[in-house]
């Protein structure tokens, strides 16, 4: 289990109480699918990918990046238990998605730096490391039930 | 992995945006990269660490000039780092993989500091040349 220190816990549900989870996530995934563009094999069927300003403007992908941003929410209510959190959405990621768990972690890091252009100055350094912890561990999650 | 043409113009852009603070960038890329990896400390027994350190500031600047040089002969990365890639080949070994956790704090500075400069297509420019870097660097390991 991962021990979360209470700065840490503070650092993180601070900075969620303030994120627009829907704008955050649509340019996470955004940014995953134009910096990482082999990422895009998952989503043949979203349409129009066939550049930034058209991954941007795609409704379906602002969508799932919403999705996958408010499950992150999940996540932090239940900081104590996030391997249990997403068990199934493991689960579904190895045998129906076919992911690999590199993604994830690619994913994470973006949302980072999308965080780090959000709010500046106050994701401090231990902000940071806080993030950096909460992404790493949900991809570990996220990875978990694969077989 | 090839930077296009595309890359290299949107990668020399953001370093005359950033212009004379890229010392500062440095600095914090490192005291970012020293808290969010703390295993990154490893390589840096023998300096304070603290904030404000001097010792960092002054590394800091180091790799900022290393970039800096690196991004006004982008057409030629290998040779522009040719020296410091000996250097991390032969005495300094870091291993490959905090290249990678470097560039990632570089990219939260510049989110951080000038969020503007930090396009999607800028982003992707940026992260390849960091790679790009991080590649020539590593390229004489073994």
């Amino acid at each position: 289990m991962v021990h979360w220190s209470a700065e840490e816990k503070q650092l993180i549900a601070g900075l969620w109480g303030r994120l627009r989870v829907e704008e955050c996530g649509a340019e996470a995934l955004a940014r995953l699918l134009i910096v990482y563009p082999w990422t895009q094999r998952f989503f043949s069927d979203f349409g129009n990918l066939s550049s930034p300003t058209a991954i941007i403007g795609n409704p379906k992908v602002r969508a799932h990046g919403k999705k996958v941003l408010t499950s992150f929410g999940e996540a932090i209510k239940n900081l104590d238990s996030i391997k249990g959190t997403y068990s199934k959405l493991s689960e579904l990621h190895c045998d129906k998605l076919h992911v690999d768990p590199e993604n994830f972690r690619l994913l994470g890091d973006i949302l980072v730096i999308v965080l780090a252009a959000h709010f500046g100055k106050d994701f401090t350094p231990a902000c940071q490391f806080a993030w950096q912890k909460l992404v790493g561990v949900v991809a570990h999650a996220l990875a978990h039930k694969y077989h | 992995m090839v930077l296009s043409a595309n890359d290299k113009t949107n990668v020399k852009t953001a370093f005359s945006k950033i212009g004379g603070q890229i010392d500062d960038y440095g600095a914090e890329t490192l005291e970012r990269m020293f808290a969010t990896y703390p295993q990154t400390k490893t390589y840096f027994p023998h300096f304070d660490l603290g904030k404000g350190s001097a010792q960092v500031k002054g590394h800091g600047k180091k790799v900022a000039a290393a970039l800096v040089e690196a991004a006004n002969h982008i057409d030629d990365i290998a040779g522009a780092l040719s020296k410091l890639s000996d250097l991390h080949a032969q005495k300094l070994r870091v291993d490959p993989v905090n290249f990678k956790l470097l560039g990632q704090c570089f990219l939260v500075v510049v989110a951080t500091r000038n969020p503007s400069v930090l396009t999607p297509e800028v982003h992707a420019s940026l992260d390849k040349f960091l790679c790009a870097v991080g590649t020539v660097l590593t390229a004489k390991y073994r």
